[in-house]
């Protein structure tokens, strides 16, 4: 199971604590992830990427194993710590005024 | 006993005010959402415990939640976790996809730019909700950029009206300060056929079909920061309000000016009247006398204040012209608010209620038709809008 931490309005708005898990089948990539996170909670839909072109929203961010991937191929292999459930793929709000 | 419901949508968050028909005590519920934008919320006039939210952020776009139960609960629709019946559920009461098809008989894909270059449509957020006169489940969405949108399953999915876009000025629609919003619907209680809306800055439109075919209803406006004043779109419309019983007459505050019309919009003419200032944002009609109106002056289009530091409505009681500044109970010194267009409301009680709210986080109320004010809340978050229930 991928362990995905999400940040505090998603959290809200799924219904759920800091930490999800969820099971990804085939590669674990990116867009893997995100097509679980949307299957397993459609009100996420439209939050993270665009409904239509799935690309990430300009104030959303990707990072795992201490690293921002947000600008890597969404088909990209993730880590294997990520892919063992071992290490979170963090969604975060980017840090701006608002 | 009657009972009033005050639907507040706030810079983060909404707040539902609630108090008997005397309006002297209020119950504060909120903020929902918090954390927020929340440019409109407002209940459905065939079932007042169906309410709808706009939630927007700039980081996670938008959302649509949903009420049954007069804003103690609310949902995504579509969005649960528990398959929907006949299949999983959508997820997509918050996708506003521009109609790209032929349908509309020449889509248009583009909007002049502030350089005056064209521009992609792009959605950005809901600014308004119109729920059906009639159907809890149809409810109508005013978008950025400007388009029109209904909904005929609660808020679980979203279809353009594309004639709105489709009837041939678009490209020469350009975005307000604010963005190229579609701000304010109204549905003609007379004619299911009849709708009204209005963008900045592109000016207010009518269809007398459904929404199958629309045209501008600008003729009398007369706007001195665009090229052609007169021309037949481009005006920045503020907001327009209409009384029920007579859905032929329109009242509009525009950018500058307060205009009215006898004729659906067909043509307009100035009412400012007497105003100090006839720039403002609100304008509304009371609920029992459809020749009393009301704005909230504002200084001018930089200086987004009242004049002099003192937060006054005008109330008219002869249908624009002759204006009084209404007083008792509204700070009449160092007040630097702004009242914006959707935050002005009234109640249906026998003694009008009339409520605003501030990007101060004021929500004043009169139960008095304006003749005496008092602050139901005084320190929420800017507020973008407010609505009113009133229940029996």
């Amino acid at each position: 199971m991928i362990q995905v931490v999400l940040p505090a309005h998603l959290r809200t708005l799924a219904h759920v604590g800091s930490e999800i898990s969820i099971e990804v089948k085939g590669p674990v990539t990116q867009r893997s992830v995100l097509d679980a996170i949307e299957s397993t909670y459609p009100m996420l839909r439209g939050t993270i990427r665009d409904h239509a072109t799935h690309q990430r929203r300009p104030m959303v961010r990707f990072f795992v194993c201490e690293e921002d991937i947000s600008h890597d191929s969404p088909d990209a292999t993730l880590p294997d710590a990520v892919a063992a459930g071992a290490e979170p793929f963090f969604i975060v709000g980017a840090i701006a005024g608002g | 006993m009657s009972k009033v419901r005050v639907l507040v949508g706030t810079h983060k968050g909404a707040f539902v005010l609630t108090s008997d028909g005397k309006r002297e005590k209020w119950d504060v519920s909120g903020p929902h959402f918090a954390g927020w934008e929340i440019y409109h919320l407002k209940g459905s006039p065939a079932d007042p415990n169906r309410l709808y939210a706009s939630q927007t952020s700039g980081w996670f776009g938008q959302i649509i939640q949903r009420s049954s139960d007069g804003g103690k609960t609310w949902e995504t629709p579509g969005g649960g976790l528990k398959p929907t019946p006949g299949g999983m559920p959508t997820g997509e009461s918050n996708k506003f996809a521009y109609d790209t098809s032929a349908a509309t008989g020449k889509p248009l894909t583009t909007h002049q730019w502030y350089d005056g270059t064209q521009h992609p449509w792009e959605f950005k957020r809901v600014w308004h909700l119109e729920p059906s006169l009639t159907d809890p489940d149809t409810v109508y969405a005013g978008v950025e950029d400007a388009a029109l949108f209904r909904t005929t399953d609660g808020a679980t999915s979203w279809q353009e009206i594309a004639g709105l876009r489709g009837h041939g000025t678009g490209p020469k629609w350009q975005p307000g300060a604010g963005g190229l919003g579609l701000h304010t619907i109204i549905l003609d209680p007379s004619n299911p056929q009849r709708i009204f809306i209005a963008i900045s800055a592109a000016g207010a439109f009518r269809t007398d079909d459904g929404g199958a075919t629309w045209r501008p209803i600008n003729r009398g406006l007369r706007s001195e920061h665009i090229p052609d004043p007169t021309a037949e779109t481009g005006h920045c419309v503020h907001h327009v309000a209409m009384h029920p019983k007579r859905p032929g007459v329109l009242f509009m505050q525009k950018h500058w000016d307060v205009m009215r019309s006898d004729d659906a919009g067909d043509q307009w003419r100035e009412v400012s009247g007497n105003l100090p200032t006839d720039f403002g944002f609100v304008i509304d009609v009371h609920a029992h006398e459809p020749e009393t109106i009301y704005v909230v002056p504002i200084k001018s289009d930089s200086e987004h204040f009242p004049i002099e530091g003192k937060l006054r409505v005008y109330r008219s009681r002869s249908g624009g012209n002759e204006w009084e500044p209404l007083t008792k109970g509204l700070p009449q010194n160092d007040c630097y608010v702004n009242v914006l267009r959707d935050a002005m409301a009234v109640d249906t009680l026998d003694s009008c209620g009339v409520y605003f709210g501030t990007t101060g986080g004021q929500v004043y109320a009169s139960s008095d038709a304006g003749d005496n004010w008092s602050p139901i809340v005084s320190n929420l978050p800017a507020v973008f809008s407010v609505e009113v229930q009133t229940l029996q």
